[in-house]
């Protein structure tokens, strides 16, 4: 027994050795990044992380931020539950980040935010639109809009107006918290204007065959279909939908912004004329998009999509508040970020409001000939 | 009423794919009295055989489609030929449970190296036979499902062939019923068990290329469920035989269905283990298998 | 020889668990947050060791018990006492209504772990494996359909009350427990029913009853692990306790050994190290002269599959753990 429990010490021995090392490199500025740049949303974390990689070049390239270079920290959180918290615990602690930007997906922003909130480090999401992200705290903040205006006021007003679908299906991803709070925000305006959410249906992440549900979908002849997910599922459901026979138009969020959404066998034909709104598209207007897009596409070879955009913007802003603050200190970078007002984002003008929320408009692009095409801006 | 016939070819379709993968837990298990972990990870591989193989087939025909599968499978048997003989058989003599780790082990080293080698991401899986849909009515039969069902008759029959009317067949059967004693009688029990676990495995390879043919976003993560709800298939069959295999695979598939397309699709999951534990409580033979009493 | 101070022990250990806690602030976040994981991966393997090792039982849904003591302690701490308690509350009354919690937690787990193991004992081996596997699964899906308990998107916002106070205390106590049961009439019953169950039932043991003592008390300090996990990770939700899970606690009990408590505790320990050990090694660049330094990303990605590989190979070279040196003989059993 007594041999137990001096093995019991064995790991306190390690803790001590352990304590409190690294100090700060005084010539740089750490600037922590968590994505998902391996698994099921990998298109997201690849985008948003090259995004900011070429935001932080530029900086770096005039000169840096307050006569220092920015080193940028990068963790892959592999699109899982759980490995986020660890990562930015890790960026916090041991690097010493002064920020942490991330993520796209709203489950995996909720994961690190209580964190970073805890810690006193600024948070900045690129593109998590679920409102609970910056609910959690005054640390924590998001330069594209939420849910309750894609949900209500863009998706829910182009269905009645646009697609003028009185008589809508909607099929959530009850594991992404994304996707429940897109469903409910767009059933509340969508409802409160007239119009009928005929069924609901629902699956989770690791699901494949979902011809179950939208044969039940089917049955109740819908005028189209609210698929606010991910890209992953949203492919195999569109191809098995119009297996099924169902013809209807298909429309979602800015989940199904990726280039694989339409790749694969019968994936473009699937989605040809679908809808999705998103925050960005390389066609759309603005001198700084088109110098971002220019940018993008010869480093990477490919036009950047919204989340790339947002990759650069959510970098640019946390500069932009740095140098307002002239400290790399966390509180003082909070309130510069707070106040942040009319900054010329490639997505668009943007203010960050009271609740740390980025006012924008958001685009809806079309699936046409295999491509993603723009069809409209939708104001707040 | 149509959504419910509809329902039942899903349901079908479905359980078809699991109705295959049962058979190779059978199999496994009727010879060897082990349930081999791994079985739902060659699934995976034989998948991603089909994708690369099919990837340099640039017109999906029938010809083309049965050559991809074909190969595939022969890869996969010869898999689980070396994963048995060399993380299997050295334990023979060793407890259940260790074996049973060793399984889980060789399970989570293919999922890894998978990832490793396959990349995390879902990828997109070829059109190996060509796609169309016949109508009737309000009815849709796809032809992925009249492939996935008509592969599956086939590759079931020709197993009750197999099993039922050549030598090997007969030795496999004596060795399920005991091994000392077949042995014995002249039975080359080494060659027996590999060829099958050669078997199991090509069946699991074709499953998984008809599941990357009716889903068509693979990755390397994807054998777990339908390995899990196979397994499930096969003791509810009775574990051990092989109609009862194949008939609890598409039971699963369509009682699945129906649940999923219904209010409490979120509990789908929990249905196939529900039907397990009910099954082993009630029934432990399962439906058409016979209970085997226990040597003491 | 070992055995023969038990108590002392105990107190021994209680007494560094409150000196961790005080000094907690003192050693960097990062490093108590490794130390914590430590201490619940400690409990979570010694008590699924009496199930698998001791009792011989195989369970490999361990982690729906760990799954039932989170919520239930999350929902009391988070629903229940702001009730009781409105705020302002002083830490005493936080600290009495957090221990409370916990075994609240862990006595609920038990009562599942009795639900589970009455019907499921009477299978063996494999059958049983893939039972509790199953229940595992089915009380995954049962927390992701309570709405109230944050649904499929779990439960945000727990309050941080674990320290290495508690997690050690824990950690402790369930070694304790453990030992000294294994060292009693039922340690001696478990032992009999693992050995030889049907020899076991000759002698008039109730083999049965063995089993799911075993499995309760397993089952009541898996819960506990879980509303200290909880408490840690301030957001649980139903993925976390899955069948991968269950898996990992059952690789430390292998890798320490089957009915080897210390053993178990240092392969907790290692396993719990090692992933942390191999991201820091990743994300470490070593600098190369004129050249761009190497990155040591790879290793990251390597890590599960040497552990894979680990696994297999411990099957095959060293099934009785890697860090059995008693000589509690493992029986071979036959086929």
């Amino acid at each position: 027994m007594t041999k137990r429990f001096f093995v019991l010490l064995f790991p306190f021995v390690l803790a001590l050795a352990g304590c409190n090392k690294g100090g700060n490199d005084a010539n740089v500025i750490k600037v922590g990044e968590f994505a998902s740049l391996t698994g099921s949303e990998a298109s997201f974390g690849r985008s948003s992380h090259n995004g900011t990689l070429i935001a932080v070049d530029e900086i770096n390239a005039t000169g840096g931020l307050l006569g220092k270079k920015i080193e940028l920290i990068t963790e892959d959180d592999q699109s899982k539950d759980g490995e986020s918290k660890t990562a930015v615990k890790k960026m916090i602690s041991r690097d010493k980040v002064v920020a942490i930007l991330g993520e796209v997906a709203s489950g995996r922003s909720l994961e690190a935010a209580p964190i970073c909130q805890q810690f006193k480090v600024p948070q900045i999401s690129p593109s998590s639109t679920n409102p609970k992200v910056t609910q959690i705290g005054d640390y924590i903040f998001r330069v594209c809009f939420e849910d309750r205006f894609q949900g209500g006021a863009v998706l829910a007003k182009f269905a009645l107006n646009s697609l003028k679908a009185k008589r809508i299906a909607i099929l959530t991803d009850v594991s992404a918290a994304y996707s429940a709070g897109l469903t409910t925000y767009f059933k509340e305006q969508f409802i409160a204007n007239g119009g009928q959410v005929v069924i609901e249906q629902k699956f989770t992440k690791d699901d494949k065959d979902f011809k179950a549900q939208l044969t039940a979908i089917k049955a109740q002849k819908p005028d189209a279909i609210f698929m606010p997910i991910y890209y992953g599922p949203a492919t195999l459901i569109a191809i098995q939908a119009r297996e099924l026979g169902i013809k209807v138009p298909l429309f979602g969020g800015d989940g199904w912004e990726a280039p694989e959404l339409i790749q694969g066998p019968g994936a473009a034909e699937a989605l040809e004329g679908c809808y999705f709104s998103t925050h960005f598209a390389p066609d759309q207007e603005g001198s700084h998009a088109k110098e971002f897009v220019a940018k993008y596409e010869k480093r990477f070879g490919i036009k950047p999509d919204a989340m790339a955009a947002l990759g650069y913007d959510s970098a640019m802003v946390l500069a932009d508040a740095i140098k307002r603050a002239n400290s790399t200190e966390g509180a003082k970078i909070r309130d510069a970020l707070a106040a942040t007002k009319d900054f010329e984002a490639v997505t668009g003008k943007m203010s960050l409001d009271a609740e740390r929320n980025a006012r924008k408009p958001a685009v809806i692009i079309q699936i046409k000939g295999g491509k993603f095409v723009y069809k409209e801006t939708v104001n707040p | 009423m149509t959504e419910f016939f509809q329902q039942l070819i899903n349901g079908l379709s479905l359980g078809a794919m699991y109705a295959l993968l049962a058979l190779g837990y059978t199999l496994v298990y009727g010879v060897l009295r082990f349930i081999n972990f791994a079985h739902s990870d060659v699934f995976m591989v034989g998948a991603f055989a089909g994708l690369y193989v099919g990837r340099s087939f640039h017109n999906s025909s029938v010809g083309n489609g049965i050559l991809i599968k074909l190969l595939s499978m022969l890869l996969c048997a010869v898999l689980g030929i070396i994963i048995e003989r060399f993380a299997y058989r050295p334990l023979r003599q060793r407890s259940k449970l260790t074996v049973l780790i060793t399984a889980i082990g060789v399970s989570l080293l293919l999922e890894n190296a998978g990832q490793l080698v396959f990349g995390a991401n879902p990828q997109a899986f070829p059109q190996v036979f060509p796609a169309q849909q016949f109508t009737k009515g309000d009815l849709i039969i796809s032809s992925k499902d009249i492939v996935v069902l008509g592969v599956t008759i086939t590759l079931v029959a020709l197993l009750q062939f197999i099993v039922l009317k050549t030598k090997i067949g007969t030795a496999m059967r004596a060795v399920s019923f005991n091994a000392p004693a077949a042995s014995l009688m002249g039975i080359n029990i080494n060659i027996i068990i590999s060829f099958t676990f050669g078997l199991g495995s090509a069946l699991a390879a074709a499953a998984g290329i008809l599941w990357g043919y009716k889903f068509p976003k693979i990755d390397p993560l994807m054998g777990i469920a339908p390995g899990l709800t196979a397994f499930v298939a096969a003791v509810l069959g009775g574990i051990g035989n092989i109609p009862g295999a194949a008939l609890g695979g598409l039971l699963i598939g369509v009682i699945e269905t129906f649940v999923r397309g219904s209010r409490w699709s979120t509990w789908t999951e929990a249905i196939a283990f529900v039907l397990l534990i009910a099954m082993l409580l009630f029934r432990p033979a399962g439906l058409l298998g016979k209970l085997q009493p226990e040597k003491v | 020889m070992f055995l023969s101070r038990p108590r002392t022990c105990l107190l021994v250990a209680i007494a560094i668990s409150v000196v961790s806690g005080a000094i907690q602030h003192h050693i960097d976040p990062y490093f108590v947050d490794v130390l914590t994981s430590i201490g619940i991966n400690i409990t979570l393997a010694v008590s699924l060791n009496l199930i698998n090792g001791y009792a011989g039982q195989f369970s490999l849904g361990h982690a729906g018990f760990m799954a039932v003591g989170a919520y239930t302690s999350a929902a009391l701490t988070m629903f229940l006492g702001p009730k009781l308690f409105p705020s302002a509350a002083p830490t005493v009354v936080t600290m009495v209504w957090f221990l409370f919690a916990l075994l609240a937690g862990g006595c609920v787990a038990a009562l599942a772990g009795l639900f589970v193991g009455t019907p499921s004992l009477r299978l063996r081996g494999d059958y049983l494996a893939i039972v509790t596997l199953g229940f595992g699964q089915i009380i995954a899906v049962i927390f992701r359909n309570i709405e109230g308990l944050g649904g499929a998107l779990g439960l945000n916002g727990i309050p941080a009350n674990t320290n290495l106070f508690w997690v050690f205390g824990a950690a402790a106590l369930t070694t304790y427990v453990v030992t000294t049961m294994v060292n009693s009439t039922y340690g001696r019953g478990f032992l009999a029913t693992h050995d030889d169950e049907v020899a076991a039932q000759a002698m008039g043991i109730d083999t049965t009853r063995c089993k799911v003592i075993a499995f309760v008390v397993g089952a009541f300090f898996a819960g506990i692990a879980g509303g200290l996990y909880g408490h840690f990770t301030l957001t649980i939700n139903p993925k976390g306790f899955d069948f991968t899970r269950s898996i990992e606690i059952v690789v430390m009990v292998i890798v320490g050994g089957m009915g080897n408590t210390t053993g178990v505790i240092i392969a907790a320990t290692l396993l719990t190290l090692l992933p942390e050990g191999l991201r820091t090694l990743a994300g470490m660049d070593i600098p190369l002269p004129g050249r761009e330094p190497l990155s040591l990303r790879w290793i990251g990605e390597l890590r599960p599959l040497l552990y894979s590989i680990l696994l297999i190979s411990l099957m095959l070279l060293r099934p009785q753990g890697l860090f059995t040196w008693r000589s509690r003989r493992v029986k071979l059993k036959a086929t």
